[in-house]
């Protein structure tokens, strides 16, 4: 029966993402301010100092700025899933006879139409501050189409996480655990004038396959490294989607299974 | 009788070091309001989250409208509601939409759910805030709400863990009103609380709960009766205390508490011997007591809670003390 249902739970769980954006404007409006504002921070402020082979700093930065959206997505995802494991809706959900499976996609798939809107105005302003997409149309739709796989991959990981936590207050803090991964990457500066040992971990950070992966697909200058995934962005980006997926997929239908037990 | 709607046989659940339920035994029969009463920790909880199909237990059995808890869960959840000890709806989001969701969620249809969202939206009161976000709520309406979103299928069962806990004294009544509505519609209601008054205004059976095991099962009235009559005599002085004490061993063969503060001796009279005002008053007077006050009362379900919940009374009695 849970097959069955799927298609119907994932609209309606997919729906009510949506609908809270609705009634709060200012939820989209806030998560396209911090790319935009790095925009201005990033592009221009350390920006006027950086030199990058290969281009100007703010095309070489757009892409970066692209896999951070996508990776935005650990949070809400890893806070919403923690208030309703602690709030009790997970309960009420899991005393239906509701598709878990179906439940946690429309999730995914409504914060991805989420990310699909902040991510095009994010790329107008970067067109506005000099990005381009040099290699045409097909290579740039599939750069989006792998920033929005990545977002994907990252909203399951924030789910399986929040729902193992069960507290909205803890899973705010774990917020932090992202930083790291937005930082540790070749998103603002190429790895090559990192530490050995700090290149190789910024270079087998997933965001930075992403971001490499997005340069190349735009044509935008890049400084890959010498690791295997900053040769092969596309492959390495692709691989880690799939592994993120395989992963935090099932984790996250377990841990919704299980909460509160 | 037909078969019980909720039946527990053998009940055990244990968390850790920590046995929630041990060996537990429950019917309820269809259409019954059955309270579960018990202090925090006798697993109350656990049994509500067993029968919703939320916790799978360790031992024993338990069946809901026929079907196993753990095998036929799928059956099972057609057939229930669950209202929880927090308001479960989405703050972001109106009323309406918070019903109409799960009413999608419940494969009504969208028409249908609406049309089930919009009754059940004036039948809890919330017809002027329906189209409002949840976040502006009082605390009240988001119970309201919650009640009302486990009634979206017209469940045969129905499990409300402490649906009034957190709630004022308007709000409590207005929840109440709904469940006895809901009663008197045929639906099994079993319900946890806190709140002996609770229990006693709204259940037609009371289980009471303590370390995992039902130590008792009754009407709220033979409960009651079954911890015999409470009796009091208050004294206008100190010296006459002890002699009251020994009356009230004799009268009521028990081992009468003394409130020396407010010169006042209580005890529980045997069942099995009812004590009638008059000789209390001519077995005082006998011994010489002069009272100020003499008073026989029914037990509340207080007395029969803490007379049943060995651990919970002498809590109160230190509280007291």
């Amino acid at each position: 029966m849970s097959a069955m249902t799927m298609p119907v739970d994932a609209a309606a769980s997919a729906r009510r993402i949506l609908l809270v954006y609705r009634h709060s404007p200012g939820l989209l409006a806030s998560s396209l301010l911090v790319p935009v504002a790095m925009v201005g921070v990033f592009g221009y402020v350390f920006g006027s100092a950086m030199n990058v082979p290969g281009g100007g700093y703010r095309e070489f930065l757009m892409p970066g700025l692209f896999a951070l959206v996508a990776l935005n997505a650990v949070m809400p995802a890893m806070v919403g899933g923690a208030r309703d494991a602690g709030r009790g809706v997970t309960d009420r959900l899991r005393s239906m006879s509701v598709s878990r499976f179906g439940l946690l996609t429309g999730q995914a798939l409504a914060d991805l139409l989420v990310a699909a809107v902040v991510l095009a105005p994010t790329a107008l302003v970067g067109l506005a501050a000099g990005w381009r997409i040099r290699h045409g149309l097909g290579p740039a739709l599939g750069a989006f189409g792998l920033l929005l796989l990545f977002r994907f991959a990252c909203g399951w990981v924030g789910t399986a996480l929040g729902l193992a936590v069960g507290k909205e207050d803890t899973a705010g803090q774990l917020a932090v655990l992202t930083i790291p991964f937005s930082m540790l990457t070749s998103a603002f500066v190429p790895t090559g004038g990192m530490p050995g040992w700090l290149a190789a971990i910024a270079e087998w950070n997933p965001v930075s396959a992403v971001v490499e992966a997005a340069r190349q697909l735009f044509g935008n200058p890049s400084a890959p490294g010498s690791a295997w995934p900053a040769q092969h962005p596309v492959a390495a980006a692709l691989g880690w989607c799939a592994l993120l997926l395989a992963l935090a997929v099932p984790l996250a239908v377990r841990n919704f299974a299980r909460a509160g037990r | 009788m037909s078969d019980p709607v909720i039946a527990v046989r053998g009940l055990g659940k244990t968390f850790g070091a920590t046995r929630a339920l041990d060996g537990l035994e429950l019917d309820v029969p269809e259409g019954a309001v059955c309270g579960l009463l018990g202090p925090n920790g006798a697993g109350k909880t656990t049994l509500v989250r067993i029968l919703a199909t939320l916790v799978r237990p360790d031992r024993g059995e338990a069946r809901v409208c026929g079907h196993e808890v753990g095998r036929e869960a799928a059956a099972v959840r057609r057939a229930i509601g669950l209202a929880g000890q927090y308001a479960a709806v989405e703050e972001g989001i109106t009323g309406r939409e918070n019903l109409e969701l799960l009413g999608r969620l419940h494969h009504l249809g969208a028409v249908k759910a609406r049309a089930r969202a919009a009754e059940l939206l004036a039948e809890f009161g919330l017809e002027e805030a329906a189209d409002r976000l949840v976040r502006g709520y009082s605390g009240g309406m988001r119970r309201r709400l919650d009640l009302a979103a486990s009634l979206l299928t017209r469940p045969r069962v129905l499990f409300l863990d402490e649906p009034t806990t957190g709630l004022d004294p308007r709000s409590r009544r207005e929840i109440w009103s709904a469940v006895r509505e809901l009663a008197t519609q045929g639906s099994t209601v079993l319900l946890t609380t806190q709140y002996l008054d609770e229990a006693d205004r709204l259940a037609d059976r009371i289980t009471v709960l303590d370390r995992g095991r039902a130590v008792a099962d009754d009407t709220p009235q033979r409960l009651k009766a079954a911890i015999g009559t409470l009796v009091e005599v208050t004294l206008p002085e100190d010296a006459d205390l002890e002699r009251a004490c020994a009356v009230l061993a004799v009268l009521t063969g028990g081992a009468p508490a003394v409130d020396a503060g407010q010169r006042r001796v209580g005890a529980v009279s045997d069942p099995a011997r009812p004590l009638a005002l008059p000789r209390l008053v001519r077995e005082l007077d006998a011994a010489g007591v002069v009272a100020l006050d003499v008073a026989l009362r029914t037990p509340s379900l207080d007395d029969v809670f803490l007379a049943l919940t060995g651990a919970g009374a002498a809590e109160k009695t230190e509280a007291a003390a």
